[in-house]
């Protein structure tokens, strides 16, 4: 009993630093702008209760539903296939082909939009499908940015998946298709529901490509509140908005956490190679993977690299090259190798900061309870979360002196904002292998008197340190390309890469777009660099094991 | 009654009239806008070592297509020892209505970028303390005042026009429409691109363009370009990067929402390939106002002031293709050649936008895209 205590105790102490970090940056200034929208000037249950029944309200909630379901399935029906030519099967250049699928993630979403208007406008090469301006090519461009995490997520849990399960299977009779079906995606459903319900709560909250792709014509919870802040100044209405759209996320977080919950085993304590050479029977599922992915990833960022290298006088580097100067120093206070170097810092600190915090959240919700199912979902809800309600959260709340310290304008608003936003997947990506170690170890090391900082170091640590390389990776990307909150907090002088190339479109001359696309490429490199680099963090270290 | 607001210490007025005057490197003379004003400048004595903001750091709000030229904000500074902070949080709509949000803690001194068709919403909200620049282009300033209010300080303007693809209506043999009531003529169907007014405040210009033009009949005007298969797009750089027809960006659409001051950006070996409609503008002024509460109110004047100094003025075109309203700085050669302003821009008074925008935004968007 006594222990028991203690080990509540000690659990609520250590939790005190999440909750304190999404407290202070999340969960107060949201809370602030609900109550402020609710509650100036009196509670109107009339008032709110027309804004929950109206038409124009259920009408975003079923396109938001709609929208965020079809991404999903999509994401997930690519991302799954694309996990096992990508990870499960091993061949020659596959690394460089998962850095590559993994860019789309960072890139900036109206520099993503423009490249898919290109392709699917009237004389665009894909003007033919009739596509522009529609459901359809949100849904495409959702699944164009979400698939890779479906496959990196889905794929670190394949290559570790035990082999000997579906070898046993196949050796009493199962077919291939059988195996499939009943050894090998039911081990995997952890994985897949956990990149799912990221990848849901991405596709629910999406902004840039819902309005242009949609030509303004379809609306969404969250474009939604983006008016009734931005352009109407109803907080009341934004206020409700908001809280449907927790409402729906927690809705969406509870069902992927069932489904988790019902799959997910004791891996037992040893990292398994579940990888094997590529075969030349493979070849029926990883063709049509990779030609389907090539297809849907390679045409946007081939149209993107393009309109970087589109000149006046036909193609060329000069944009490239102009990204090196000042650009008039006018625009951009200074030169887009600057922001580079902007984003690298800050990304840096916001991946330092995510990992430091999603390791300890992933510690605590490593044994299943009622508290740490509390906690996860706290610690998910920033993803589904408007970015406009939460930037105008900070203003409303951070604007002045907290706790003595005076943050107002302070820059580092902006790798604390952006780790808000990098936590819940580098929780999704940890917690899975921490739940998987077997609890008896840990039994078993602190039966030998070890303190449970020294169980920590000494049992889990090893095991999910190729998982902790993972989301460091993860978290330097969606850092790098966080554009919603940094767009609020960084400040003119220092603009960070998404914010330079935003500012860049905001001026006419084919110097400004050029130089807007070839910055958005230097942001995919630099992205596919840094995959690259945890990727080969992650072999190593599994090796070491 | 501008007495009353010169309430603020005199040593504020003081600060203001000299660093008017350091800035703009003319004689420390007032140049009195009305008798009030001249009362209380003439009141003051100019004694540059009793004002003192060296040291001082100052805030400056804008939206986030503000820039200014590093060597005139470095010889700001170093004129007044100042230190000078910008925060951006969002586009031009976006802004009035933070600083509305956050009136109780105003995240800044000093804001630039209100336009005409939001500034009615932010005063009536008292978001602003009232201001009458002595700057030298402060009776040129005046020519835009908000009737009625000193809270704003008109800064630039715009024209927010049509702009068309010169070589698509020559090679194509169709006529250049004149008028914002031509194109609704079948003619044109399939060729224009305009921004949702909603999400853009080049979009929103147009509409309220369209009502000062159509009157009564704007909703007609809207349900015609509709089904003269108009294209909407949410933002200014969706609609001209990626829908304009020029050689430069090969879009589809010739007929494209933009300003006056685009098509000089499009010249190819010294000839124009678009051209802007001008009687189809609407004109935006942008001011530049006093935060309300703000922490350091005479490093705030000193910013207006700043701003309405020739060094700033000229600065404008190169920064944020707008125009200067100083009429003693001269706007770039090209600018002359290939951006001319509108004889006769659309306009409405911002009270009047005020009072109806919500409801035509809501009108626009039932007609247009439901």
């Amino acid at each position: 009993m006594r222990s028991a205590a203690h080990h509540s105790l000690s659990w609520w102490l250590l939790a005190l630093i999440p909750l304190a970090f999404l407290g202070l940056f999340f969960l107060w200034p949201l809370c602030s702008v609900l109550v402020h929208g609710l509650f100036d000037g009196g509670f109107d249950l009339a008032g709110t209760w027309a804004i929950v029944t109206s038409p124009r309200t259920a009408d975003a909630l079923v396109t938001t539903l709609l929208l965020a379901t079809a991404g999903t399935a999509g994401s997930v029906l690519l991302g799954v296939p694309g996990a096992y030519v990508l990870y499960r099967l091993r061949w020659r250049g596959q690394r460089a082909v998962r850095a590559v699928v993994a860019v789309p993630f960072v890139l900036p979403t109206v520099v993503v939009a423009a490249a898919f208007s290109a392709l699917l406008g009237r004389s665009g090469p894909l003007g033919f499908l009739g596509l522009d301006q529609s459901v359809l090519a949100i849904v495409l461009a959702l699944v164009f940015y979400n698939a890779s995490v479906v496959v990196r997520v889905v794929g670190g849990a394949w290559a570790g998946l035990d082999p000997s399960t579906a070898s046993a299977a196949a050796t009493l009779g199962a077919s291939r298709r059988r195996v499939l079906a009943h050894v090998t995606l039911p081990a995997l459903v952890p994985a897949i529901a956990s990149a799912a319900s990221v990848v849901f709560l991405f596709c629910a909250t999406a902004f840039g490509v819902v309005l242009v792709l949609g030509g303004t014509r379809v609306r969404t919870l969250e474009t939604e509140i983006y008016l009734q802040v931005n352009q109407f100044l109803d907080l009341r209405a934004a206020a409700v908005l908001s809280i449907l759209q927790i409402l729906f996320v927690g809705l969406a977080l509870w069902l992927s956490a069932a489904a988790r919950r019902r799959r997910e085993r004791v891996l037992g304590g040893r990292a398994l190679d579940g990888t094997r050479a590529f075969l030349s029977a493979d070849a029926w599922v990883a063709v049509p993977t990779i030609l389907t992915l090539g297809v849907l990833l390679a045409a946007p960022m081939y149209a993107l690299v393009e309109r970087s290298l589109r000149t006046i006088d036909g193609h060329g580097l000069d944009h490239y090259v102009a990204l090196f100067g000042q650009p008039g120093r006018t625009v951009l206070p200074v030169s887009v190798a600057q922001a580079v170097m902007n984003s690298l810092v800050t990304a840096a600190i916001a991946a330092a900061l995510a990992c430091v915090v999603g390791q300890i959240v992933a510690a605590l919700l490593t044994r299943r309870s009622r508290r740490s199912g509390a906690l996860d979902a706290v610690v998910m809800l920033p993803l589904g979360v408007s970015a406009v309600v939460v930037g105008l959260g900070m203003l409303l709340t951070l604007n002045r002196p907290v706790l003595g310290i005076d943050l107002r304008g302070s820059w580092w608003l902006v790798p604390i904002a952006q780790a808000v936003v990098a936590l819940p997947l580098v929780v999704r990506t940890l917690v899975p292998p921490a739940r998987a170690i077997d609890p008896r170890l840990r039994l078993a090391a602190a039966t030998l008197g070890a303190s449970p900082w020294r169980v920590w170091s000494s049992v889990d640590w090893p095991l999910l340190r190729r998982a902790f390389g993972l989301a460091v990776g993860f978290a330097f990307a969606i850092a790098l390309g966080e554009f919603g909150a940094t767009s609020f907090l960084a400040r003119p002088d220092r603009p960070t890469l998404p914010t330079a190339i935003y500012r860049l479109l905001g001026r006419p001359g084919i110097e400004s777009i050029g130089m807007a696309f070839a910055a958005a490429v230097v942001l995919a490199v630099m992205t596919a660099a840094i995959m690259m680099v945890s990727e080969r963090m992650r072999t190593q270290v599994g090796a070491d094991l | 009654m501008r007495i009353a607001r010169a309430t603020t210490a005199g040593a504020i007025a003081l600060a203001t009239l000299t660093l008017a005057a350091c800035s703009s490197g003319s004689e420390p003379e007032a140049e009195p806008t009305d008798g009030a004003t001249g009362a209380t400048a003439s009141a003051t004595p100019t004694a540059p070592e009793e004002v003192d903001l060296s040291g001082q750091s100052v805030t400056v709000v804008t939206h986030d297509s503000f820039g200014v030229p590093d060597e005139v904000l470095a010889a700001f500074e170093e004129e007044t020892g100042l230190t000078v902070e910008f925060a951006a949080p969002g586009d031009a709509g976006a802004l009035v209505n933070q600083l509305i949000l956050t009136q109780d803690a105003p995240i800044g001194d000093v804001v630039y970028g209100i336009d005409n068709t939001f500034a009615s919403r932010a005063i009536d909200e008292g978001v602003f303390a009232d201001y009458v620049s002595q700057a030298p282009a402060a009776a040129d300033a005046a020519e835009y005042a908000i009737a009625g209010s000193d809270a704003l300080t008109a800064i630039d303007y715009s024209d927010v026009c049509l702009n068309y693809d010169l070589a698509w209506f020559e090679d194509n043999g169709v006529p250049v429409p004149q008028a914002i009531g031509d194109l609704t003529d079948p003619q044109y169907s399939g060729l224009l691109s305009v921004t949702n007014p909603a999400t853009s405040s080049p979009g929103l210009a147009f509409l309220l363009a369209t009502v000062a033009d159509q009157g009564d009949d704007w909703t007609t005007y809207w349900e015609t370009l509709r089904e003269n298969d108009l294209r909407v797009t949410p933002s200014w750089s969706d609609t001209y990067f990626v829908d304009f027809s020029v050689p430069n960006y090969g879009g589809d659409y010739p007929l494209v929402l933009s300003y006056a001051s685009s098509p000089p950006s499009e010249v190819i070996d010294g000839k124009p390939t678009s051209a802007a409609l001008l009687d189809t503008c609407f004109r935006q002024v942008e001011y530049a106002g006093i935060l309300e509460g703000a922490e350091n109110p005479a490093a705030a004047q000193a910013v207006i002031d700043w701003m309405l100094s020739d060094d700033f003025q000229a600065s404008l075109p190169g920064t944020m293709y707008v125009y200067p309203v100083s009429s003693s700085v001269d706007v770039p050669a090209e600018w002359a050649e290939f951006a001319p302003l509108s004889d006769a821009p659309l306009t409405m008074d911002p009270a009047e936008i005020t009072a109806n925008r919500d409801a035509y935004i809501a009108e626009w968007t039932s007609i247009v895209l439901d």
